[in-house]
């Protein structure tokens, strides 16, 4: 497979980039956070998504999605990247649509998966415990109770756990914390007798949750997959997730990076523009070279979970890692090169700052990926 | 089955039973590699045998077309023999600045006589070129370049001096950056032009080198005399055909850290610093660098597939080279401190049998020389920034 998007992703592309450009830019994710809006996204836009198809991108045809991949995932995802715009897309189309679709039964693909489709479903994932991405870490407990589990534990950093309709937990039928047997997931309802949950307000004004469980029972139907078998499950969920926020980042970086470079041509200083002074230049072209090999190592890895799945690992950490390195950059080079205007509120450049310290999180940071990369050639 | 699904499996079975053992193994030295030339030796007997099946398919230039020597490929077909070379280790089986930089000049500037003449002589390794470009006073600044050629009938009398002439000792041909417009604006007036170093006037000094190599030389033009018809393009049009082949030269020297891939990382720092009980590298700050490193690999090897990708798409940027050039390179010094990190003291021995003559200090201070040459780092990202993000100033 060429490593160029086809001209129908590239359509996809311009598609997305002509709403979200339109209706959701920066501003948008600004005054929701100074209104303090409840949501914290517009379900309106929301809506138009769902209209769109974006929603149900990767929900199979024929649970009424358009079945598509995660390239075309990570297409949209790099325009959400661009703009920072808030919305369920990440939980409920990426993770929670590759979740029910990759390891629900017929009947929990047939509730939901027509619901995430449309938009009228939101649902999130809930796995972090620690205040470091650490899956197998899970400690969260599901003892058996009657005809299901009763769940005991907490959760951290749940996206959009609070506006979600459905809850996809990790928790352990078995084992301790840090292996791999014994990791179950469960449908939760949030509103079930038990779940209590706090929104946190974050630092990039996206939504998360902190969620406590106490005494919360499920029903058997409402294991995904198999008891005790969820990690290969969350992998593969996981890996569908890690890809589409490095995307994410890319865009990101990309947008930062657009913006920084037409400062560079317009502000003068020392009766010059600064973009002529070869200190800055340098700087400019090293992070310009770190975005494209960024952006083919993320489509690189998109491309490896549409074509082999079971090995697509590598590709992912590889991308993960550079994505939050290069995110990293281009924003600390964003607000250093925009000066004491890049440390103002009113500027833009500083919520890609703050979002970008929140994808190096999500799922994994660069060290996190490089070490996994290290223990699968193993050193 | 497609054609290329063909192709492949052919592929496999020619280069298992043709490729023999020895030229599987990773290369220690540039002195493993086949240079040919007219007083070319093989180093070894599977050497030779390699280099012969190799020529006689036309698979010392892939992907030429066969009437110049070359084996025809499309780009497919031409990548599935990488692909399958790759996966056996095979050592390519000629090295040549003929083919990695002036073929393709000749194919895309060359007349049909120009093409003909040459084109085979380099896919059977016939003739070994060197590369006349920088002068002690226009390296970076490549285009101040002093070595002119006066018109004397239908030759040019050439005479100046070229430096960094990569194995001009060795070469037999040199294709060469000479002034034919001394009043022509800098870039104005060079012409492209190629002689054989027998010619009378044409002498060559090595440079010993930190590596205790000495692959470079001073190349000395004393009145030499050449054809005009030996002219590469239009005459003072040559900076067009140098960059050219410079975009070539640079997307060789970014592809460099792959050819040399021998052992991985994390097993030559395993061998001298151990495992712990989990076994990870006992040293986390060096287990830490490699990790980040093949992060970086990783991902300048999918960065070097998509730039072919959006080539054949249309849609690469003529100066994308210079950023690969940028990255290629000081990756590739950076993995050889990484790999003298992780050999430690083993690492440091400069004369010996262990030690194969010092080859991994001597190939770690190569390295050096790959962020200067071909364009240094700096001019890579001035490029990058005045022709791709159209930064001001000249």
């Amino acid at each position: 497979m060429a490593l160029v998007l086809t001209e129908e992703q590239s359509m996809l592309r311009d598609s997305a980039r002509g709403l979200i450009s339109d209706k959701a830019p920066v501003s948008h994710l600004r005054s929701l956070r100074d209104s303090k809006d409840a949501t914290g996204f517009s379900r309106e836009l929301w809506k138009a998504f769902a209209e769109m198809g974006f929603s149900g991108l990767l929900v199979p045809e024929n649970f009424g999605g358009s079945g598509l991949g995660c390239v075309e995932a990570g297409v949209v995802m790099e325009e959400i990247g661009r703009t920072l715009m808030p919305s369920p897309f990440l939980s409920t189309a990426v993770l929670a649509a590759s979740a029910l679709s990759r390891g629900g039964s017929e009947a929990q693909k047939s509730a939901h998966l027509p619901r995430i489709a449309d938009g009228s479903l939101l649902a999130a994932l809930a796995i972090d415990e620690g205040a470091k991405h650490r899956p197998l870490q899970t400690n969260l407990q599901a003892v058996r109770s009657g005809n299901g589990f009763k769940l005991n534990g907490a959760k951290a950093l749940v996206v959009d756990g609070h506006t979600a309709d459905l809850l996809i937990v990790a928790g352990r039928t078995g084992g301790v914390a840090g292996e791999r047997g014994g990791l179950t997931l469960f449908l939760v309802d949030p509103k079930a007798k038990g779940v209590a949950i706090e929104r946190t307000v974050m630092v990039d004004a996206h939504n998360a949750a902190r969620i406590e469980f106490a005494n919360v029972e499920v029903d058997a139907d409402h294991v995904l997959g198999e008891v005790d078998q969820g990690a290969a499950l969350l992998d593969g969920v996981l890996n569908i997730g890690r890809g589409a926020v490095a995307s994410e980042m890319v865009g990101l970086s990309e947008e930062v990076f657009g913006r920084t470079v037409t400062y560079l041509k317009e502000r003068k200083q020392f009766g010059k523009l600064i973009g002529e002074f070869q200190a800055l230049q340098h700087r400019a072209a090293q992070l310009y070279i770190d975005i494209e090999i960024t952006r083919a190592a993320v489509l690189k890895a998109l491309q490896a979970l549409d074509g082999d799945f079971e090995r697509a690992g590598a590709a992912v950490a590889v991308a993960k890692a550079r994505a939050g390195t290069t995110a990293t950059l281009a924003v600390q080079e964003g607000v250093q090169m925009h000066g004491g205007m890049g440390m103002t509120d009113q500027f833009d450049i500083g919520f890609f700052m703050k979002r970008a310290r929140v994808c190096q999180e999500l799922f994994g940071d660069s060290n996190y990926h490089a070490d996994q990369l290290a223990r699968m050639k193993g050193y | 089955m497609s054609d290329l699904e063909t192709f492949r499996r052919e592929t496999r079975a020619w280069l298992e039973a043709n490729c023999p053992p020895e030229m599987r193994r990773p290369m220690t030295s540039e002195n493993d590699t086949y240079w040919g030339g007219r007083n070319a030796k093989f180093s070894s007997e599977p050497q030779r045998v390699w280099f012969e099946r190799m020529r006689d398919k036309g698979w010392t230039v892939p992907d030429w077309p066969k009437e110049y020597g070359g084996g025809g490929l499309d780009r497919a077909e031409h990548k599935v023999l990488r692909e399958e070379m790759s996966a056996i280790g095979a050592r390519a089986p000629l090295s040549s600045f003929g083919i990695w930089m002036l073929g393709p000049a000749l194919l895309k500037y060359g007349n049909e006589a120009q093409k003909k003449e040459h084109l085979p002589k380099i896919a059977a390794g016939l003739i070994r070129w060197c590369q006349g470009y920088s002068e002690p006073n226009a390296g970076s600044d490549l285009a101040s370049l002093q070595t002119r050629a006066e018109s004397d009938g239908d030759d040019y009398i050439i005479t100046g001096q070229k430096i960094w002439t990569s194995y001009a000792n060795y070469a037999d041909w040199i294709f060469c950056l000479v002034r034919t417009d001394p009043a022509a604006k800098k870039h104005d007036g060079i012409s492209f032009i190629l002689f054989d170093m027998a010619s009378k006037g044409v002498s060559t000094k090595p440079i010993l080198l930190i590596s205790g190599y000495s692959p470079f030389c001073e190349t000395f033009f004393d009145n030499v005399r050449v054809p005009k018809s030996h002219v590469v393009g239009t005459v003072n049009r040559g900076w067009d055909v140098a960059k050219y082949l410079l975009q070539h030269e640079r997307a060789m020297i970014s592809g460099m850290g792959e050819r040399g891939v021998g052992r991985p990382l994390g097993q030559v720092a395993a061998d001298s610093v151990g495992a712990d009980e989990q076994g990870r590298l006992e040293d986390t700050m060096l287990r830490s660098q490699i990790s980040t490193f093949e992060v970086d690999e990783a991902a300048l090897a999918a960065a070097a597939e998509r730039a072919v990708d959006l080539a054949k798409a249309g849609q690469s940027h003529p100066a994308f080279s210079s950023a690969m050039k940028y990255y290629g390179t000081e990756l590739n010094k950076r993995r050889h401190e990484i790999l003298m990190s992780a050999g430690g003291i083993d690492a440091l021995e400069w004369e010996s049998e262990r030690s194969r003559g010092g080859a991994r200090p001597r190939a770690w201070l190569r390295t050096k020389a790959n962020s200067i040459e071909g364009g240094t780092s700096e001019v890579m990202l001035g490029i990058v920034a005045k022709r791709i993000l159209d930064l001001p100033g000249a």
